[in-house]
């Protein structure tokens, strides 16, 4: 019989039972190795995967970008770009088209002689806003009418998912239009339109992984011994059924980026002389065939990198959030 | 009195078809069953697939609502228990699943698995708390550096210690083993059952152990229901219903198990069932067991026959539900011609 | 017994994996005789399917391979043959039922289109004579109506009669060969003992070697003429099958005897279980893979795996304990004094 440490068994030495003994205290390939978190799991996990790497390294930096430009919007200064992304220079800008890279302005600057470096700078943190409140606020939502639809079904279900089909069905950009209109323009109000817009997406994608795990018999344990609808749900429901979303987290965030650009290019988003990375796709698009190309190639390239550090990181996760791929 | 005492419960599911969801027939999963579990003892429910006895294990608990019958507990009729009263009687019945890969949280630490009940219920400290959660793995043959690990780094049956320690937290009196061997391996299978032995001994549990594999129920329990499309045909003493089975089901049931011993294997006879079960959404008329039944008469396709006690050779309790029970006299098996009156429903029925 | 079918030496099948060479079968050797049954048994990852299935040629490759060893059906060497000819051998000279009827039909294709598949993949036959052939096996394997049932699809069909349809499937070329890999473990036990009857009066049949995979000591004391305990991708010890239940010479073998509770039981006793967990077979030791579960277990058994040792007529084990040992230990178990009766 294999030696070993039962540590601990002298508190129940009343209690142990004659199975104890024939059993031999199960010794097996986890023993001694420190258990880990679910988290510290899934990042040994996320390590391996280098795409996903490059996508969390990728988020960090724009999140950063955004956070310092955020925190010096509170300064005096009002910025931290090396110019102050606003600042009409008309010498800057012979002949209304900008002038090229140079090294004083790496990325050009614009039709109206305004850096474009800085500008995508200061623009960084209104997408990044754009992208994580928005996404938070579809995802609460989601997130609440999501498991309750699945979990309960019958009308509940019915009522929910209806109305989600209501919020597919309709013309995207028309409904953000309507509420836009309702709410008046805004920066926040961008974030909650697109936000209000995006919870049918969680909602029904998260109902789905609902009712397989509803029926898994840990539910029913839990059932079993008690526990409150709100406590299934929120504790043994809603954290297995988390895989599939962070996918759509990260896809989601990339879309409301790509929808405020497209409201900014409608000319209900973000409103001048504040800058969005979409804003500013909207009006350099015109001086593209006038040869201006680098106004519109930085902030689309910026959103380009965004996305797919946001998906990428995104199907990362997915895959090593689950306890069941082992190694 | 009896620890349990279920009488005609019925769980039907309805067949929805058609975009508006009309209920266009049921599923007869249990239909009528009545049994009673004395205190201390191990009732088995054993049968074939869709025959209802985890739907009525399942039943017996209110995890899924019954359709009709009534469930007493301890002196308390279940059914009509309120959701706060329910909470309470909870602490007293508890199941143990067969699944071990799918009756853990994958997403929870064995401490938190183990140790939800007593947090659902408010028991203790936290510090009592994980004493006693460490207690609990003790008791069931594993250790406490086992507490933090996550469910996917044990082996099945491992796994279903823990599904048990679970079961066992709130120290309580009933405990529905809905097929907890199946999905083990034979030398684990073993270890379970053992392990269930001895705290039915230790502490003093009651157990309805839901099982097919008439070996298993056997060796685990006092008495025995065997159960035929939602419907209790015979209940006995163990030993008696091996011995002396008197459903024509129960006795194709008990030759169609192979015995690992090739000599006595070998000299058997075997009842062959023609067919399969029919489907619970449209079972038979009369006896559900009479198409398939080798003794089948005209008077089986009339009407269901009652549970009744026959009376067994020494009076021991033994029911069956059948017109053409086997008798046992002197050693001596035989089968009458004549129907059993005993098991003629009432008029009324 | 009849000719020799089939001879297996030294079969080695190793998976290579991310995490590391899992050894699912490792150094096993069995013979195979017309009409003769071999039971192989043995729990959940002890080798008893990748044998069977490496039989065939089906291990998927990568990650699988056949390593060593070498398998002889008659005078041809199935390790040799080439791609084609090993796909004449699938279902011509060996066939395979499995565990699960439900998913090895295919759900979309008529009971009859799959059987007749087979029918005209191996044999000269046209589209019209294998379909009344498939009526015909159909009918064989005890489906009534069974004109009618080969224009159904597999959901119109029980799990019973999907088991019946998938041996009608795997005799339709009368093979030498009939593999089954835990053919009953899915069905209810009436309709096991079904199967059981089929699977017997086929083999009758057609004179066919059959290879039972189970983990059921029950079935096996049934059917097989033979059995093959293996445990952690060996072979542990094989014999006729009398030998097996009444002559058992390893531990494991004890253990799997002692932890069945039986039917025919008088008195209650307690079952014996064998202590431990299944071993992880990224990391099974050089020696005997049941060190650590085995009560009689000394220092030699970790590193060193035992020569085969031959304890009867046509009964080998492989084990380090001395054989007056074993015998002595053996008479001391509760559970064998059942068997002296």
């Amino acid at each position: 019989m294999a030696e070993r440490d039962t540590s601990g068994s002298q508190v129940t030495q009343d209690l142990t039972i004659s199975t104890v003994s024939e059993l031999d205290l199960i010794e097996d390939k986890y023993s001694g190795r420190k258990p880990l978190g679910l988290w510290a799991d899934t990042w040994r996990r996320l390590k391996r995967n280098h795409l996903a790497v490059v996508g969390m390294c990728i988020i960090i930096v724009f999140l950063a970008v955004g956070m310092t430009e955020e925190i010096a919007s509170f300064t005096p200064k009002g910025y931290l770009a090396p110019y102050n992304p606003n600042a009409v220079n008309y010498a800057l800008s012979p002949k209304g088209l900008g002038s090229p890279p140079s090294w004083s302005h790496p990325f050009g600057t614009d039709y109206l002689g305004r850096d474009v470096f800085s500008r995508v700078l200061v623009a960084t943190r209104i997408s990044m806003l754009v992208g994580v409140i928005a996404v938070a606020i579809a995802l609460i939502i989601g997130l609440i009418l999501g498991p309750i639809s699945g979990y309960y079904g019958g009308w509940v279900d019915s009522v929910i998912m209806r109305t989600a089909d209501v919020f597919f069905a309709f013309p995207y950009i028309l409904f953000v239009l309507l509420i836009m209109t309702v709410l008046g323009p805004g920066l926040w109000n961008v974030f909650i339109a697109i936000g209000i817009l995006g919870w049918a997406t969680y909602a029904r994608l998260n109902r789905g992984s609902v009712l397989s795990v509803k029926a898994m018999e840990y539910v029913e344990a839990a059932r079993a011994q008690g526990a409150s609808d709100l406590r299934i749900i929120f504790r043994h429901v809603l954290p297995n059924t988390m895989a599939p979303v962070y996918v759509a987290i990260a896809m989601g965030i990339g879309g409301a980026i790509v929808t405020e650009a497209a409201l900014s290019f409608l000319g209900i988003g973000i409103q001048p002389p504040n800058a969005s990375w979409g804003k500013m796709i909207a009006d350099y698009l015109s001086y593209l065939a006038a040869g201006s190309w680098w106004m519109l190639t930085f902030p689309s390239v910026f959103l380009v990198i965004t996305v797919f550090g946001f998906i990428s990181f995104g199907n990362g996760l997915r895959d090593a959030t689950d306890p069941k791929l082992k190694e | 009195m009896s620890l349990l005492e279920v009488k005609g419960l019925k769980k039907h599911f309805p067949i929805k078809s058609g975009i508006l969801k009309r209920t266009t027939g049921q599923v007869y999963a249990v239909d009528g069953v009545s049994f009673s579990v004395e205190k201390g003892e191990t009732l088995g429910l054993v049968g074939e697939s869709g025959c209802g006895k985890s739907t009525t294990g399942r039943a017996v608990l209110r995890l899924i609502a019954p359709t009709a019958g009534t469930i007493i507990f301890e002196g308390v009729d279940i059914m009509a228990a309120s959701r706060a009263q329910m909470q309470t009687l909870r602490r007293d019945m508890q199941i143990i699943f067969q699944d071990p890969y799918a009756s853990l949280n994958p997403r929870m630490r064995v401490r938190n698995i183990v140790g939800e009940s007593l947090k659902i219920h408010n028991v203790g400290t936290e510090a009592e708390r994980k004493k006693r959660v460490f207690e609990l793995l003790e008791i069931v043959g594993l250790s406490t550096e086992h507490a933090e690990r996550y469910p996917h780094e044990f082996s099945g049956g491992q796994r279903q210690r823990i599904g048990i320690a679970r079961a066992l937290a709130l120290q309580p009196k009933l405990i529905i083993c809905d097929e907890p061997v199946s999905a083990l391996d034979v030398s684990i299978r073993a270890q379970v059952i053992n392990l269930l032995e001895d705290l039915q001994d230790e502490f003093d549990l009651t157990y309805v152990f839901i099982a097919h594999d008439l070996s298993v129920v056997k060796h685990t329990s006092d008495r025995v229901a065997v159960m035929y499309l939602g419907k209790i045909v015979e209940i006995s003493d163990s030993a008696v219903l091996y011995d002396r089975p008197q459903h024509p089901y129960t006795e194709a049931l008990l030759s169609a198990v192979p015995i690992p011993d090739p000599h006595t294997e070998r000299a058997r006879r075997r009842i062959i069932l023609e067919g399969d079960v029919p489907s619970p959404a449209n079972p038979p008329k009369g006896c559900v067991f009479h198409p398939r039944c080798p003794r089948a008469q005209e008077d089986c396709t009339a009407a269901m026959p009652a549970l009744v006690s026959t009376g067994g050779d020494a009076g021991e309790r033994h029911e069956v539900a059948c017109y053409f029970p086997a008798r046992f006299k002197d050693g001596e098996r035989s089968v009458a011609g004549e129907p059993f009156a005993g098991a003629s429903p009432p008029a009324s029925a | 017994m009849g000719e020799r079918l089939l001879t297996v030496d030294g079969l080695s099948t190793h998976f290579f994996t991310y995490a590391g060479v899992v050894k699912a079968v490792n150094g096993v050797s069995f013979t195979l005789d017309r009409k003769e049954t071999l039971g192989i048994v043995g729990e959940s990852g002890s080798g008893k399917t990748v044998a069977a299935l490496s039989l065939m040629r089906l291990i998927p490759d990568p990650p699988g391979k056949i390593v060593e060893g070498s398998l002889m059906l008659g005078d041809r060497d199935l390790r040799k043959l080439s791609d084609e000819e090993i796909r004449q051998v699938r279902g011509n000279d060996i066939a395979m039922i499995f565990q699960d009827p439900m998913t090895s039909l295919n759900p979309v294709l008529k009971i009859g289109n799959q059987i007749a598949e087979a029918i005209i993949l191996h044999q000269d036959k046209g589209k019209g004579e294998a379909w009344k052939m498939a009526a015909e096996l159909l009918d064989r394997v005890g489906i009534p109506d069974a004109e009618k049932r080969v224009n159904q699809y597999p959901f119109e069909f029980s799990g019973g009669m999907r088991q019946r349809a998938m041996i009608a499937m795997a005799i339709s070329c009368n093979p030498d060969i009939l593999i089954a890999d835990e053919p009953t473990t899915a069905l209810d036990v009436t309709i096991q003992a079904q199967i059981i009857d089929v699977i017997e009066e086929m083999q009758q049949a057609y004179e066919s070697g059959v290879i039972l995979i189970t983990h059921d000591l029950g079935v096996v004391a049934e059917i097989a003429d033979k059995v093959m305990v293996m445990y952690g991708g060996r072979t542990v010890e094989y014999g006729g099958i009398d030998e097996i239940f009444y002559n058992p010479h390893h531990p494991y073998t004890w253990g799997l005897l002692g932890s069945l509770p039986r039917l025919d039981q008088t008195e209650k006793t307690r079952l014996t279980p064998i202590k431990g967990q299944p071993p992880d077979l990224i990391a099974l030791p050089s020696g005997c893979p049941f060190v650590g579960r085995c009560l009689y277990e000394r220092p030699t058994c970790r590193n060193q795996w035992p020569a085969l040792e031959i304890v009867g007529p046509e009964h080998g084990v492989n084990c380090w304990i001395p054989e007056d040992e074993r015998r002595e230990v053996r008479a001391s178990l509760p559970h064998f004094q059942e068997y002296a009766k």
